[in-house]
């Protein structure tokens, strides 16, 4: 991916280690701390359900903005210009207004411990195993990911070899979550937000500054070969894959916005568990709500440095204007760095990466090891044992989790293309489960037996367009692809499930109650008024509704 | 589950402010003593000093916020359930 004696290489210094290093004493500090608050399994995997909204909210956003997130965002930034943003205005926030208004009730009224846990109460066994075990796997495989990503950054930065920058990133990754659980990685989320804003929004305000401002930006960007309509959100041709405008936004609102959106943001439970932990219900909705808020301002801090970086980097626009030259977009944020920063801050923007890439990390183990624990060891190999030792397993399987990441890492920095499929493999589990999951919370009559068989044949659905497009048999350019291989999963996830329903027995409406709508009773639905979430902006619905109004408020802008 | 209360009054606020603080110090001091080829190279700006304060108001802020409202403990005992 990136030349390893390279251009990029960081001019730091003793100050941006100090700052570095002081980083990660906090980081392994947090860890200690929450350690003192377990002393259950319920208390390490879901922090005991205790923490106030903003920490659970502001941690939503943080467990998915890893190094994926970061520096692929920036490199569409540069690439694209403004449309990414559809990634995040049209592809998040709406999908994540959704989970906390619609589908929180259900999740956190249930009172699961896991989205596989949900599935076996409404679905039962078949379709929690297939769940829960393509979950773990893809979760302990993309921390693997993201642990080669970030070794690679610190190779290419500070010169490390790569083995030493996986091993030690484990290492702290591993000790604070073995140590505090889930309350250490979200507190250790919350506190990597403010390092990587305090790390980008200096080099936004740097990098703007430089290039004389907004309407500096606006001029050279529409001078430069990717032209005027890179400073326009719509209609997002060059993003689409589409020529023709209207379906190009038809493309993003169904396809990124609703499909591929909706599949992640409200069924992985990566992001779920960290609704999970908050300490009320109202709480649990708020969380993605009040996640939405930095969520829509992001592209600011991620993408405006990218489109600035083509503009004024010299190797980068050489790149953009003929695709020659030793870098390419994913180097944008780097040289931007490199090219901006004084020494201190530079330290800082440094910091601020590695700690997204930890996030990204932590997030996938945390959540891998509740998976691993409730779903698959006490429910099908060790049941009935006390809670100790289930809290004991979580940490051994949190350990080996961390291995098998390190292993996969490994493999990584030898098949490169390999991870990158499956990484596309694992995205095509989740329109189908979005699927399942809305028939099932929706329509009473869905059966056990329609859950599974759905969700694999929707899965299979997935995999198929994926081969053919491969093959070249379907033709679609740019995100076209995946947005026809997870809408078709969807439509066949739901066409499958509803004819086997059909023909099989329902569930007793009995034991459907708080897990399907119309057979839960109002109040087990809402949240009940509890002292310390009085007020208007406590409340979920509300707050959505601005939140909504602002993401409009902001494509008109930048339309 | 008592212990558990007890401990939970550990707050996130106080240490984000802590390492922010710590930050804005340092960057605001590098800052002060800022070599003239530095600011050049952020287009003019000495965005160690800037951001250093910018910091150090966030600091501030969060300080002020974990004093208005401390984490109260042990009112919410009966809005957990189970």
């Amino acid at each position: 991916m990136l030349p390893q004696q390279s251009i990029l290489r960081l001019d730091a210094t003793a100050i941006d280690y100090i700052i570095i290093a002081l980083y990660f004493v906090f980081v392994l500090g947090i860890g200690y701390l929450a350690r003192r608050a377990v002393s259950s399994s319920l208390d390490f995997f879901l922090s005991g359900r205790s923490l106030p909204a903003w920490v659970t909210g502001l941690a939503f956003i943080s467990a998915n903005l890893g190094a994926i997130e970061i520096m692929g965002m920036s490199a569409n930034g540069a690439q694209y210009g403004i449309p990414t943003v559809h990634y995040f205005w049209i592809g998040a926030v709406p999908a994540m207004l959704f989970l906390g208004v619609v589908m929180m009730p259900f999740y956190y009224g249930s009172k699961v411990r896991s989205v596989p846990e949900f599935m076996l109460r409404r679905f039962g066994k078949p379709a929690h195993l297939v769940n829960a075990v393509s979950f773990a796997l893809a979760q302990v495989l993309i921390a693997g990911v993201n642990l080669f990503l970030l070794a690679t950054i610190v190779n290419v930065l500070l010169g490390w070899p790569i083995w030493v920058s996986v091993i030690v990133a484990a290492a702290i990754v591993l000790s604070y979550i073995t140590l505090g659980g889930l309350s250490a990685a979200i507190y250790n989320e919350v506190l990597q937000f403010f390092v990587i804003v305090a790390a980008l929004l200096p080099l936004t305000l740097v990098g703007l500054h430089k290039v004389g401002g907004w309407q500096g930006l606006v001029d050279k960007v529409s001078a430069s070969p990717g032209g005027s309509e890179q400073m326009s959100a719509w209609p997002g041709n060059a993003l689409s894959g589409f020529h023709n405008s209207f379906l190009s936004v038809i493309g993003i609102v169904f396809g990124l916005g609703f499909v591929l959106s909706f599949g992640y943001w409200t069924t992985n439970f990566t992001e779920v568990q960290r609704a999970l932990a908050s300490k009320n219900m109202s709480a649990a909705r708020r969380t993605p709500i009040i996640g939405s808020f930095p969520k829509m301002f992001i592209p600011f801090i991620v993408i405006i440095p990218g489109i600035i970086a083509a503009v004024i980097v010299p190797e980068l626009a050489q790149f953009k204007a003929n695709g020659t030259g030793e870098v390419d977009y994913n180097d944008a944020l780097l040289l931007l760095m490199r090219d901006l920063l004084p020494n201190g801050m530079l330290g800082l923007a440094i910091t601020g990466l590695l700690a997204s890439f930890m996030a990204g990390m932590a997030a996938n183990l945390s959540s891998f090891n509740t998976v691993m624990s409730y779903d698959i060891i006490e429910r099908y190999l060790i049941k009935d044992r006390p809670d100790e030792f289930y809290l004991r397993t979580g940490r051994i399987v949190t350990v080996a989790g961390t291995l098998v990441a390190i292993g996969t890492a490994a493999i990584a920095s030898g098949y490169s293309n390999l991870m990158d499929y499956l990484q596309q493999l694992f995205s095509f589990f989740n329109a189908p489960l979005f699927a399942t999951f809305i028939l099932g919370m929706f329509w009473k009559r869905m059966t056990a037996t329609a859950g599974w068989i759905g969700l694999v044949s929707g899965t299979a659905t997935a995999i198929l367009v994926f081969i053919l497009s491969e093959n070249g048999v379907i033709n679609l350019p740019g995100q076209g692809a995946s947005f026809v291989g997870a809408g078709a999963a969807f439509v066949v996830d739901i066409v499958i499930s509803v004819v086997v329903s059909l023909v099989t027995t329902p569930k007793r409406d009995t034991e459907l109650v708080g897990l399907v709508y119309s057979l839960t009773p109002k109040e087990q639905r809402t949240e009940v008024a509890v002292a310390g979430d009085g007020g208007w902006y406590r409340k979920p619905v509300l707050l959505a509704g601005i939140s909504l109004a602002l993401t409009i408020v902001l494509n008109i802008i930048f339309a | 589950m008592a212990d558990k209360k007890k401990a939970g009054a550990f707050d996130i606020r106080i240490v984000i402010a802590a390492l922010v603080g710590i930050y804005g110090v340092v960057l605001t001091i590098l800052g002060i003593v800022e070599k003239q080829a530095e600011i050049d190279k952020a287009a003019g700006i000495n965005i160690n000093l800037w951001g250093g304060i910018g910091m150090l108001v966030f600091t501030a802020l969060f300080v002020l916020w974990t004093r208005l409202r401390p984490i109260a403990v042990p009112v919410e005992e009966d809005a957990t359930e189970q």
